[in-house]
């Protein structure tokens, strides 16, 4: 991905005046990172071969008792199962949801485009605990939902189904990371040349037709990014499944918390923390090379050719930084 | 213009609006209900009161929560702009050994789960000499801070032309010289929009904090221990602070930062 700009650059590197302000460029960033990131992952890569005694503290002792627990086990196995399963309803509604508000902010709207642009935007920043916070007083047995209910004389008790279930958590984390989904699905509309849409008419077809063959094959690297998103944020959620799951429906981070809480097994969390990072680096690099293959089905090479376009080789820009959660 | 009834667009269009009713409604719930004049949050709302805004002014653990969070937010911002900074420079402008790793290393915290970093950071903090306390919390916010400022000022150079640099140094300039008078200028906004997203996600970080705090809660933790021991509409009204609070240094964010995008 570095082209010229680097090439060019590094040669200039070679002097020794601009090798000192490099050591002094690079040297912190990295030691800081190699200190309090790089290691510390490391550490709890080590941690998951080591034992416990009595009191289930670590000690230095090599032992495979933590990975054998995994794998027999079979709650661990089941909750991941259990998470992938939520995190995959989660995904499809997020995208669900965001391809028809992105494409009409995207294609209808013309006046206060960028005012609406931003009103889905702005709350990607808005507080996670206040979300979550929200649906726990509007899905509550005394909450909003069902004081309404009751008012408008549709239930005449509380449904106590709202919260503390699955749904819950499936509602509150789609209202949560759809922001993430809706940022990259309309970047990727805002990219489709207008002209291959009526290009597409112009040669008959409808207006239906130009949206699943034109329009949102052309979006895929953004709805694939965005999916993404959900997905990684939803296998690392564990603030919702308790504030809105309550105990019955725990999700993978969960196990991780309490091993490391109240059950304090280290060694264990360390297996399914290291567990949980493999899926996602896997899931990461797999999409990112799914997203790139679409992108150049973009540039022409296939599906008949679609026509280069510009501003579209390649690189993604799909992405929005600072998903960290 | 034609403006007859159009099924497919009038279809998208109340599906867009449901999407939008969706992703508003519960905040609007949240900013309705902090001025409940009841204790429980019910349908209808009987009348309008600031009796929880003026219950949190007297809540001395909500305000130290308060203050914990805004001095961790602005360290850890510090920390991101002061380490962050150079290394998007070094990492867009030099080559060097081990570029490639520092590259992936410094997406990790924004890419994996939070919890991970989180149990990471506390299993290792303590055979460092860091336990688990504010100063641990503080350095774990300044590791991810890096990464987001580092990632958006690296994005904001590599759309600047070097041979801008290059020149400088040609006239003679010393590095510093022109680091001040070529690239400060050209990178300021995507350093002070990074600032104030690093403030924000500071001020809202749960899954590392939730792992490296003592007993002084940030503010975000400070709810979240309040909302697990029963719904107090006094949440509503924190939260609608905080609420405007993220508004407002968005705002800020953009009419600062969004002036010379492309």
């Amino acid at each position: 991905m570095d082209t010229a700009p680097a090439a060019k650059a590094s040669i200039h590197a070679q002097t020794p005046p601009k090798r000192r302000a490099l050591l002094f460029l690079v040297l912190p960033p990295a030691l800081w990172l190699l200190c309090f990131l790089v290691l510390p992952y490391l550490g709890l890569f080590f941690q998951s071969f080591l034992g416990t005694n009595d009191l289930g503290d670590v000690v230095l002792e090599p032992s495979l008792d933590a990975w054998k627990a995994f794998f027999t086990k079979t709650l661990y196995r089941s909750t991941l199962l259990y998470t992938f399963k939520i995190a995959l309803t989660v995904t499809s509604l997020a995208v669900l949801f965001s391809v028809p508000l992105a494409y009409f902010i995207a294609f209808k709207v013309r006046r206060g485009k960028e005012l609406l642009y931003s009103l889905i935007i702005v709350p990607l920043w808005v507080s996670y605990i206040v979300r979550a916070y929200a649906w726990k007083i509007i899905l509550g047995r005394e909450g909003i939902l069902n004081s309404f209910l009751q008012w408008a004389k549709i239930t005449d008790a509380p449904v106590e189904a709202f919260l503390y279930s699955e749904w819950a958590i499936i509602i509150g984390l789609v209202h949560i990371y759809t922001p993430f989904v809706l940022m990259p699905v309309y970047t990727a509309f805002e990219q489709i040349p207008r002209s291959l849409v009526e290009a597409s008419k112009d040669l008959g077809a409808g207006r239906i037709t130009t949206f699943f063959r034109v329009v949102l094959p052309l979006s895929l690297p953004g709805v694939i990014a965005g999916g993404t998103f959900a997905f990684v944020l939803t296998l690392g959620d564990f603030l919702a499944p308790v504030l809105l799951g309550g105990t019955d429906n725990l999700m993978i981070s969960n196990v991780v918390q309490n091993l490391f809480g109240t059950s304090n097994d280290r060694p264990l969390g360390s297996v399914v923390g290291i567990v949980l990072l493999v899926v996602v680096v896997a899931l990461l690099e797999t999409t990112s090379r799914a997203e790139k293959s679409f992108a150049s089905l973009e540039s022409g090479r296939g599906r008949g050719g679609l026509g280069a376009q510009p501003g579209s080789s390649g690189r993604s820009p799909h992405r929005p930084t600072g998903g960290a959660r | 213009m034609k403006r007859r009834f159009d099924l497919p667009t009038f279809l998208v269009g109340s599906a867009a609006a449901f999407v939008l009713a969706f992703i508003y409604l519960p905040m609007v719930v949240v900013v309705v209900y902090s001025f409940n004049p009841d204790a429980v949050n019910v349908f209808p709302m009987r009348g309008f009161s600031l009796r929880w805004y003026r219950m949190l002014l007297d809540d001395e653990q909500l305000l130290a929560a308060l203050r914990i969070s805004l001095l961790v937010a602005l360290g850890g911002t510090s920390i991101g702009l002061l380490l962050g900074v150079p290394g998007a420079i070094a990492l867009a402008r030099h080559d060097f050994p081990g570029k490639r790793f520092l590259e992936r290393i410094v997406l990790l915290p924004l890419t994996l789960p939070g919890i991970v970093t989180g149990v990471a950071m506390l299993s290792f903090f303590p055979l460092i000499g860091v336990p688990v306390s504010l100063l641990a919390v503080l350095i774990g916010h300044g590791t991810f801070l890096i990464a987001i400022t580092l990632t958006q000022v690296y994005a904001r150079l590599r759309r600047l032309d070097p041979s801008l640099e290059e020149a400088s140094a040609d006239l003679g300039a010393p590095p510093i010289t022109t680091f001040f008078k070529v690239v400060l200028p050209n990178i300021k906004t995507a350093i002070i929009g990074s600032a104030l997203l690093s403030f924000t996600l500071s001020l809202d970080e749960i899954p590392v904090t939730f792992f490296l705090i003592a007993g002084d809660n940030t503010l975000p933790i400070q709810i979240w221990a309040m909302m697990r021991r029963g719904i107090s509409p006094e949440v509503n009204a924190i939260s609608t602070l905080v609420f405007a609070g993220s508004i407002g240094l968005i705002l800020l964010g953009t009419a600062l930062g969004g002036r010379d995008k492309e």
